[in-house]
């Protein structure tokens, strides 16, 4: 990390070093949208794009190269699209075990964290879905004028 | 409170008004952006902190992605219309708001809703679902199949939005 910090790419010294003491906090602020989302405001949705601005956080820092050799669009869309496959297979449990969409897991005790049954699992499959369907489309974006530029 | 959410309406406007006129780019999301954030505070204001969590997060977003994709590039298009081509669109404005003038009447007065469904969900939240937070329990309990839809949405658009912005195709990657 020393090495890629000498480089241009990016913002200024100061900026960097603020998004590597925060990034960690902006991400579990997210995950704590995410998993809390039955029990307080928030949810998957906004859960996800949070975790997604700290990504944008790291290119917007650091630059375009420095992201694109770690994180490439193909492991996005395959995150992606285990948030929608894992939604769709809530659903169809429901449905093997009565009704589509029914809640299997039972309500548990109210106020604790594993209750609200399907709310939670599908609360987590939406923050995969959304978070990472709106990185791989900002990584496109990046992309692109990659290749223009050449 | 009716006084300050009229205020925040009235501050809104100008700042679409100034988003939509002003020449330039920067400006123009920076304005954009003060709609955005007026308009979380208005859900904050009318207590419902859900939508304005959603509001805020995406807001932020979309202005990166404003800021990313317009006024980097740089790319001014600008035609100004002269006045009479605009007289059409000023006389249905009027139109649409003499109609909607008289139609606000019927409508029910503020902190008053007509529909009495939202009492069922107030009510028997806790009971039929076990979540606390009645708005999660609508989207991902009552109203699943309608997220189920919304999900399938965001999945098409991604898919075209990475399929159009993809530069290199499939058969020039084996040549």
């Amino acid at each position: 990390m020393k090495k890629n910090s000498k480089n241009n790419s990016g913002m200024s010294l100061i900026v960097k070093t603020v998004t590597r003491w925060t990034i960690l906090l902006i991400i579990l602020y997210g995950l704590y949208i995410t998993f809390f989302g039955h029990l307080g405001p928030g949810g998957g949705f906004a859960g996800g794009v949070i975790v997604v601005l700290s990504f944008i956080h790291i290119i917007l820092a650091y630059g375009k190269d420095f992201v694109v050799r770690r994180i490439n669009e193909y492991l996005a869309s395959i995150l992606e699209t285990t948030g929608g496959l894992m939604f769709l297979s809530i659903a169809i449990l429901g449905f093997a075990t009565g009704i589509f969409f029914k809640d299997f897991l039972g309500q548990g005790k109210i106020f604790s964290l594993f209750s609200g049954g399907i709310i939670l699992p599908a609360n987590v499959a939406i923050m995969l879905k959304v978070g990472f369907g709106m990185l791989s489309a900002f990584l496109c974006l990046i992309l692109f004028s990659l290749h223009k530029g050449e | 409170m009716e006084g300050i959410i009229t205020l925040l309406i009235f501050l809104m406007i100008i700042a679409a008004i100034i988003s939509l006129e002003i020449k330039d780019l920067l400006s123009s999301v920076v304005s954009l952006g003060a709609v955005g954030l007026i308009l979380t505070l208005l859900f904050l204001l009318l207590q419902a902190p859900d939508v304005a969590i959603v509001q805020f997060v995406v807001e932020i977003l979309s202005l990166v992605i404003l800021i990313r994709a317009t006024v980097v590039r740089d790319e001014t298009i600008y035609n100004k219309k002269s006045f009479f081509l605009r007289l059409p669109i000023i006389f249905f404005v009027f139109v649409f708001l003499t109609i909607v003038g008289f139609s606000f009447k019927d409508l029910p007065s503020f902190g008053k809703p007509k529909y009495k469904l939202a009492e069922y969900y107030v009510n028997n939240t806790i009971k039929d679902t076990g979540a606390v937070d009645v708005v999660s329990a609508i989207i991902l309990n009552y109203r699943a199949y309608d997220t189920l839809g919304e999900v399938v949405v965001l999945f098409t658009a991604i898919l075209g939005a990475v399929l159009i912005l993809r530069k290199i195709g499939k058969s020039n990657e084996k040549e």
